[in-house]
């Protein structure tokens, strides 16, 4: 229905979203019929694109396609949760809601995260560009106080093994699929297309 | 480690009494390609008007205000759509609002409409709830329930929540389940049981015979779960009307007790921080000390294994109406079975078993209609309905579906609702020969669970025999 080339892009001028290019792509409806030829319904087909801001978070997605991973820190000394390390990244601090510090903790990830929980499964819904069977890692990491989900992109998970984050550096798609996992020590010839360490 | 304040742990204490004057259901299925969802909610509606011996245009000269639940503008392909059903039930001008939180929107609808009444603004309410999920093919319709996790951070991953969820089921399995094939079986009694009691429910959409091997032979579709452990993805409606003392009785002879309070947590798992455990008023702090011992890897609390919305819903419910232990006080639970496992963990969060030992309540046979181990009558029946994964899960109607299925037996009348020759051939369905009235017996008070997502709002309804209110409660 829809054809990449001339997909619509966007920017942002004077605090303005600028969209150009083609957005919707009109297809007509259809009958739906039971077998005697009784009219039923109609589809509704329709393809639309939505303009998203990252907000506060842009930085983080923007850095995945710079080989880094960037986490949050409440700093408020007054706060009762204060030096808390938020991953996922966490604008504000959840309790005190002041404005966290954006921290870098690639070193950390690739030091000691581990496999807090996980599961594979075959079953994905419509737009999924991950390999079947996808497997869901849960990610921890020492010091940090949440659990980040993610997908274990090679090798077999299990709870308690030791992973490390590879970045899309090339060709990013600012998504949080520029973030996967792999086993810790995986030779790093055997990444996928475009992923580094 | 965070915590909570006094105030936010308040118990609720509510003006007046609220009253469950009748309830409703549709017919269930997976589809309806013949059906507007204004034809489904208004079977609801009309239903639960009979029941009280009334015609919908006599009940609705009481309806002062109006709740309606229904997850998706995705899937019904419709926003505004509590407008449109509105106008459908010919209500206006009547005060409405919609009621969206995923997939205890049935619950949170009613906890809504009872607040209403509770308040004086409203003397007698509406709450209704539907779900329309058969109009996208199947693997859109997972993409959409995925658009209900974090769009940036979880929905890119595979399109498909089953994955956000499940590892907290892996988490379960490994750490108090010890991967123990005994447990693994225990979990497939429950399908076996819930799709059983959906056999003896004209309603439901997901009867089955079937055994517990049939469950362990069904398709993987997350290690541990299988095909037979998840929940029916459904369209139906259910609706409930509630209303104050005065108003109630002058409804009906029968009007039961009706109590809602709610719990939250985030809506990614990942989000999850530490804390102690909030606990029930049948459990102390000493009996969690070895927790960590007992169950290497379960000292995180509530960690990927605990729902602290529905311990929270559990925590102010309880006190507001005297339940010291649920399993002494109640005699029937509907709860939120989306899958096997999350419904043992349900079981630890509302206290019917201690944290970590869920499985007994199955085991010991508690949760039957009638103990397979000893042949007596269950302690605590559990989904008697079939539940989401034996009756449906119709989202929107699911909470309201649970309480109307726990209200008919305690007004004795759950074999009248699910044994007529009438309805199971109106909806097109074989009343089985083996049919079997699961009303159970001299049944006073009852629970209803209603869980959103990973754990993100859960509500817990009360609902008793006025004649027997339990005492201890806020009214005291
Ligand atoms: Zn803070």
């Amino acid at each position: 229905m829809s054809c990449k080339e001339d997909r619509g892009t966007v920017k942002v001028v004077d605090g303005k979203y600028k969209p150009s290019g083609k957005f919707h792509y009109p297809a007509p409806n259809t009958p739906i019929k039971d077998e005697k030829g009784k009219l039923l319904g109609i589809t509704n087909p329709r393809d639309i694109v939505h303009m998203h801001s990252y907000g506060g978070e842009a930085i983080f997605f923007e850095s995945l396609g710079k080989g880094k991973l960037m986490a949050t820190k409440c700093e408020n000394p007054d706060c009762e949760t204060t030096g808390s390390i938020y991953m996922p990244f966490r604008i504000f601090c959840p309790d005190c809601l002041t404005r966290n510090k954006v921290i870098d903790i690639t070193a950390k990830a690739k030091k000691n995260a581990i496999v807090h929980s996980f599961m594979i499964t075959e079953r994905t819904g419509a737009f999924n560009t991950l390999p079947t069977p996808i497997k869901f890692v849960n990610v921890e990491f020492e010091g940090v106080c949440t659990i980040l989900m993610g997908a274990l992109i090679r090798g077999e998970p299990k709870i308690g093994m030791r992973v490390v984050p590879i970045f899309r550096t090339k060709k990013p798609d600012y998504t949080i699929l520029d973030l996967l996992w792999v086993p810790a020590d995986w030779p790093a010839k055997d990444l996928p297309e475009g992923y580094t360490y | 480690m965070i915590t909570f304040s006094d105030r936010q742990l308040k118990i609720p204490k509510m003006t007046k009494p609220v009253y469950l004057v009748t309830a409703g259901m549709s017919k269930f299925a997976r589809a309806f390609p013949d059906r507007k969802t204004e034809e489904i909610c208004i079977d609801a509606f009309t239903e639960a008007a009979n029941f009280i011996d009334m015609t919908p245009a006599e009940m609705k000269k009481y309806i002062h205000t109006c709740y309606y639940g229904h997850f998706a503008d995705h899937f019904g392909d419709q926003l505004l759509g509590e407008a449109a059903i509105h106008d459908r039930l010919g209500l206006d001008p009547l005060g409405n609002i919609g009621v969206k939180t995923g997939g205890a929107t049935g619950g949170s609808t009613l906890w809504e409409a009872y607040k209403t009444v509770a308040s004086g603004y409203s003397d007698c309410t509406l709450a209704l709830g539907w779900e329309r999920m058969d109009e996208v093919p199947t693997d859109e319709g997972n993409n959409y329930i995925s658009c209900a996790a974090d769009k940036d951070w979880e929905t890119p991953m595979g399109h498909i929540y089953t994955g956000y969820y499940a590892v907290m089921a892996q988490k379960y399995w490994q750490v108090f389940g010890k991967e123990e094939e005994s447990f693994r079986r225990t979990m497939a009694e429950i399908s076996v049981k819930n799709h059983g009691y959906g056999r003896m429910n004209p309603h439901a959409h997901g009867g089955m015979k079937i055994t517990v091997d049939d469950v362990l032979n069904s398709p993987i579709v997350a290690h541990p779960l299988r095909a037979l452990d998840c929940c029916l993805m459904s369209v139906g409606a259910a609706c409930g009307i509630l209303a104050d003392e005065k108003t109630a009785y002058e409804m009906t002879d029968n009007p039961l007790r009706i109590d809602l309070a709610a719990g939250s947590h985030t809506l990614r798992a990942a989000d999850r921080r530490d804390m102690e455990i909030p606990l029930l008023p049948n459990e102390t702090k000493d009996q969690y000390r070895n927790l960590d011992k007992e169950f290497p890897g379960g000292g995180r609390y509530p960690g990927f294994t605990g729902f602290l919305a529905a311990r929270m819903a559990a925590y102010y419910a309880y006190r507001m109406v005297g339940i010291e232990d649920p399993t002494k006080d109640l005699d029937l639970v509907e709860l939120h079975d989306a899958f096997t496992i999350s419904d043992i963990q349900t079981y630890e969060d509302i206290g019917i078993r201690p944290y970590g030992h869920g499985r007994d309540y199955v085991e010991s046979g508690d949760c039957y209609h009638t103990n397979p181990r000893t042949g007596e009558p269950g302690k605590l029946p559990a989904n008697l309905s079939g539940g989401l994964i034996g009756c449906m899960h119709s989202v929107g109607a699911t909470g309201i579906m649970q309480v109307t299925e726990v209200a008919q037996h305690i007004w004795n009348r759950w074999g009248e609702m699910h044994g007529d020759e009438a309805k199971w051939e109106r909806f097109g369905r074989e009343k089985p020969k083996d049919w079997q009235n699961l009303q159970v017996k001299g049944a006073k008070r009852g629970l209803a669970i209603s869980h959103a997502g990973v754990g993100s709002h859960v509500t817990c309804t009360i609902v008793q025999h006025p004649d027997h209110v339990l005492p201890g409660g806020m009214f005291e």
